[in-house]
């Protein structure tokens, strides 16, 4: 009830922005309201998670919707698991634009839209019908296209919409089609009709592919990813956020709802293909992410990359529960579902923290910042904090999800079959790859943004971000701390989302508080808050012993360089001599990058020029072909506009007759 | 009670056992090539006198780069400490599988990395790029090595791969001999020794992890060669605990057991130094992008461990 009135209020507020936007402190007013509204809907789907151990669902019949039924709505523990790991990160964008939307060029064009956008996502997560579904899904998309066009005077951001938009139509479509195919001939489009009629043989296979395309684009997943790191940079910040950390995990809802509540007999077949997805998104998101010099678009590609670690975990969770083997699916789903928080929280940390930069400074060129965390300290360290988690580093959040995602892989070959025997160590070697090279990438991003001399002068005089932001940001930096250091807290709870949908609750911690060891008590264990505490001690230690029996003196004196410093900022690394070893490995084959270099004669004077080409595999060679191809067949339809009117009704005619014989052949058959 | 003193002692074993591993390595390195060479307490003596020094630091440098080889440091103090060598019987031994040793190993290359790039040098950067470059292949390596070990013994857990090596369920296995060779691989690599790194260079393009500490002085370069010193002798533990623990007493041994394992590990340690000093005198070496196919190497090994397992099996 509590949530309905909040989204309603969410509703309420994008209208006001609009009638008000005249008023004189409105963009403040309404960010203020919509963290209001995103506090409330948290604390209460968290409390209804605390309780959830009583079984009840409330749900709400509202008359509205299709024609022959009502628009249900109900909150059951895994739609409050994801009402609490997107509005957590929704908060703290409204607090983020109350000190934001300054910023902003054009901030009207973005208040009214951000609650809409917020009451879309929180729509798909409670709905209960499909028809709310979709039309939730499509709030959520177009609002969301809007705000990425809301920099509509750059060709860019057009250049996204456009692209977004298509990927959003196809998203649905396929959406759309797969709850049809749910719901049968009878239309009986209520998840619970769903549920009770079991989806079998072809229908099912139609349903997951349908399902995987939707969500998957909606996702990022390699090849639909393409939208995703044009659109999500696009918009302001705040908003890449939460597109980055937040929609996608919407679209993750959606494929849990439907693999594991809606039509739960796919097979492992699924699984695998789901884990070998994820495996090469993770891979090639990781080293897009590593060739991106834009910040905002490096961390649209980690998105990306983490999306395949989540649909790894997926896949694996698919195939053990197809295998029988319940804990395992268990412990696979609880990986997926912790990532999916802790990549909330971070993405939208780093990309709170990248709008701060870029409002300091006003780029988002990683080779025309640096030195930025002697001016930026707050911003700094938080982007720091983001970029450990995100790599995986103990006793960040990151490392803990993926433990659990290593431990369910490591246990992948429970299933007896040679495919997924095979494909786990591949998969294993891509998961590790993407997270070997993602420390790369955020040592890269982190390293030439914040570290190093000023490349330019707006990164010479930056200033740390407004009191609003820099709280916005280091909240979700604790948090992400918090969800580190206690892992057991979390996967106990998170355990209790998954047991309705696998009906085994997984003991995370069978040796006892505070031992992660979710598999058995020999099979492996890891305890972040004994690492941490340790960790503190030995770190005490060896700051009084190095205080105690070494010199204290510090002298400052200019870098030595094995002396021959140079003076000239750019003569440090750039982003793009980071990544050139990486590049000429394995970009030469990926990206078929060329590097030229011209040489003046001897005895000439002139520059050196250096030039760096290379091709995006993914665009150049799936999409654009797939435009060719449409726009090769347009050209062949045209003709049907040129024709004499004696053709048009013979043309009909033949029309006629074919769906008549088809007629006819169904009724004889 | 035992397994918290342990614990203990076992924190200062490490430390101080790990400059004597690299003065061996110097020693055995330096008489192969005709030279009488330093003593093998040589290390202790820099160490010592680096901590003596004042610190100078760049104009440019933020507070990263000073609290960078403090992280470092404790980071590989933590991974060394967690590892069972002596006994598996340690309170801190859950805290960290495998997976996880590999992780903090992880943080200290990171912050290496990004103190390489703190002070905005054109060394700094090189060496944290290629640092950054090499890691991102030894890593996954060292993974597929995890899984072919988890394979086998059912778990990621050092201390019960060490018991499930010594309860002399495992045979002869092939997949055994390819995770040793591939994690012998890897060890090189993520301590930068000869043919991935040389780590006696200075002033040379091919330098990788000096070029990353090159700004450092004083006790901040204490620190950071002390890190180096014990990650070296980590891996040395890791290989001999996961691949000849015989020696390391379990839960419940007396002191005499404890004594034995402690002559065991530095006997161990020591060999596998020398072995190092001599494999390192033998080859030159590699160019930095033949590196990405010596790792590559690393990694089929890894996953051909894997494979033979299941090969294993169904015979």
């Amino acid at each position: 009830m509590i949530i309905g009135s909040a989204m309603v209020v969410l509703l309420a507020l994008g209208f006001l922005a609009v009638a008000g936007r005249r008023l004189p402190f409105i963009h403040e007013l309404v960010n203020a309201g919509c963290l209001l509204v995103t506090l409330v809907l948290t604390i209460e789907s968290a409390t209804y998670l605390m309780g959830a151990a009583q079984g009840q669902n409330p749900s709400i019949l509202l008359p509205f919707g299709l024609p022959w039924m009502s628009a249900h709505f109900r909150l059951d523990s895994l739609s409050a698991f994801f009402l609490v790991a997107i509005n957590i990160p929704s908060a703290l964008a409204s607090l983020y634009a109350i000190g934001y939307s300054h910023h902003l060029p054009e901030a009207e064009r973005v208040t009214p839209l951000f609650p809409l956008f917020l009451f879309g996502m929180n729509g798909v997560l409670v709905a209960d019908d499909a028809f709310v579904f979709l039309v939730a899904w499509e709030f959520m998309s177009l609002t969301s296209w809007l705000l990425v066009l809301s920099d509509h005077k750059s060709e860019q951001a057009r250049k996204a919409g456009t692209v977004y938009l298509v990927m959003a139509a196809f998203g649905t479509f396929c959406l759309l089609a797969a709850f049809g195919l749910m719901a049968g001939a009878g239309g009986a489009y209520d998840f619970a009709s769903i549920r009770a009629g079991h989806a079998v043989g072809l229908t099912a296979t139609l349903v997951v592919l349908l399902a995987l395309l939707g969500t998957g684009s909606k996702a990022g997943l390699v090849p639909l990813h393409v939208w995703l790191p044009m659109a999500h940079p696009a918009a302001p910040s705040h908003v890449s956020a939460l597109m980055s950390g937040v929609m996608t995990k919407v679209a993750i809802y959606g494929l849990i709802r439907i693999l594991f509540d809606l039509c739960p007999t796919v097979g492992w077949e699924w699984g695998f293909v789901m884990m070998l997805a994820g495996g090469v998104t993770a891979v090639l998101g990781v080293f897009y992410a590593l060739m991106q010099r834009d910040l905002k678009t490096l961390l649209a590609y980690s998105t990306v990359e983490n999306i395949g670690v989540v649909f790894i975990a997926l896949g694996l969770a698919a195939a053990f529960r197809d295998h029988g083997e319940m804990g395992l699916a268990a412990l696979a789903l609880v990986a997926a579902l912790y990532h999916v928080l802790n990549h909330a929280l971070f993405k939208s940390l780093l990309f709170m923290s990248a709008g701060a930069v870029i409002a300091a400074t006003g780029q988002r060129d990683l080779d025309k910042l640096g030195g930025l965390f002697n001016r930026m300290p707050i911003t700094g360290l938080c982007f720091l904090v983001g970029a450990c988690a995100i790599s995986a580093l103990p006793p960040l959040n990151g490392f803990v999800s993926e433990w659990l995602v290593f431990q369910a892989l490591f246990h992948g070959p429970t299933v007896a079959h040679w495919a997924m025997r095979f494909g786990v160590p591949v998969v294993g070697v891509m998961m590790a790859l993407a997270a070997a090279f993602a420390a790369s990438c955020f040592v890269r991003a982190f390293g030439i943004a914040f570290l190093g001399r000023p490349r330019s002068d707006a990164a010479r005089i930056a200033e740390d971000a407004p009191l609003t932001m820099q709280v916005a940001m280091v909240l979700p930096a604790f948090l992400c701390l918090c969800l580190g250091v206690f892992p057991v807290m979390v996967s106990t709870g998170i355990a209790s989302v998954v047991e309705p949908l696998i009906k085994v609750k997984l003991p995370p911690a069978i040796l006892g508080w505070p031992w992660l060891s979710p598999v058995s008590a020999t099979a492996g264990s890891y305890s972040a808050t004994m690492i941490m505490l340790t960790g503190m001690a030995l770190g005490i230690t060896t700051i009084l012993v190095v205080h105690h029996f070494g010199s204290r003196k510090l002298r400052r004196a200019p870098a030595w360089d094995c002396g021959h410093a140079e003076d000239l900022p750019n003569a440090q690394y750039s982003a793009d001599s980071f990544s050139q070893p990486a590049r000429r490995v394995f970009g030469s084959t990926i990206f078929a990058a060329r590097e030229t270099v011209d040489m003046p004669p001897p005895g000439d004077t002139g520059p050196a020029r250096f030039s760096l080409r290379m091709v995006d595999p993914i665009w150049d060679g799936l999409y654009m072909n797939i435009v060719k191809a449409v726009t090769v067949i347009s050209g062949l339809v045209n003709r049907l506009q040129f024709l004499t009117v004696r053709q048009y009704l013979l043309m009909m005619f033949w029309t006629l007759v074919l769906l008549l014989l088809i007629v006819a052949a169904r009724q004889s058959s | 009670m035992t397994a918290l003193l342990w614990g203990i002692i076992h924190t200062w074993l490490v430390v101080g056992f790990a400059p004597l591993t690299v003065g061996m390595v110097r020693l055995t390195k330096a008489r192969l090539q005709g030279r009488r060479g330093a003593s093998p307490l040589q290390p202790y003596r820099d160490l010592w006198r680096l901590l003596q020094k004042e610190s100078v630091v760049a104009d440019s440098a933020s507070w990263l780069f000073r609290s960078a080889p403090y992280i470092v440091f404790v980071s590989v103090w933590l991974a060394a400490t967690i590892l069972p060598t002596v006994t598996t019987d340690m309170v801190m031994t859950p805290a960290a599988d495998l997976i996880a040793l590999v992780a903090l190993l992880g943080v200290t290359r990171f912050f290496t990395a990004l103190a390489g790039l703190d002070v905005g040098t054109s060394f700094g950067g090189l060496g944290a790029s290629r640092e950054m470059f090499i890691a991102s292949l030894a890593e996954p390596a060292m993974l597929m090595v995890i899984f072919s070990l988890s394979l086998l013994a059912h778990t990621t857990s050092p201390a019960q791969l060490v018991t499930f090596v010594l309860s002399g369920h495992v045979g002869l296995e092939v997949s055994v001999g390819l995770a040793l060779g591939a994690l012998l691989m890897v060890a090189i690599a993520e301590n930068g020794r000869i043919p991935i790194d040389n780590p006696s260079t200075h002033l040379e393009l091919t330098m990788v992890h000096e070029a990353m500490v090159l700004e450092y002085s004083g006790r901040h370069l204490a620190l950071m060669e002390a890190a180096a010193m014990v990650r070296l002798l980590l891996f040395l533990s890791l290989i001999t605990c996961v691949f000849a623990p015989w020696g390391i007493a379990g839960p419940g041994d007396g002191p005499l057991f404890l004594l034995l394992g402690l002559a065991a590990w530095s006997a161990k340690v020591l060999t596998l130094a020398v072995f190092l000093a001599i494999f390192e005198t033998m080859v030159a070496k590699m160019r930095i992008f033949r590196i990405a196919d010596f790792l590559g190497g690393a990694l089929l090994l890894a996953l051909l461990a894997i494979i033979f397992l299941y090969v294993s099996e169904a015979v």
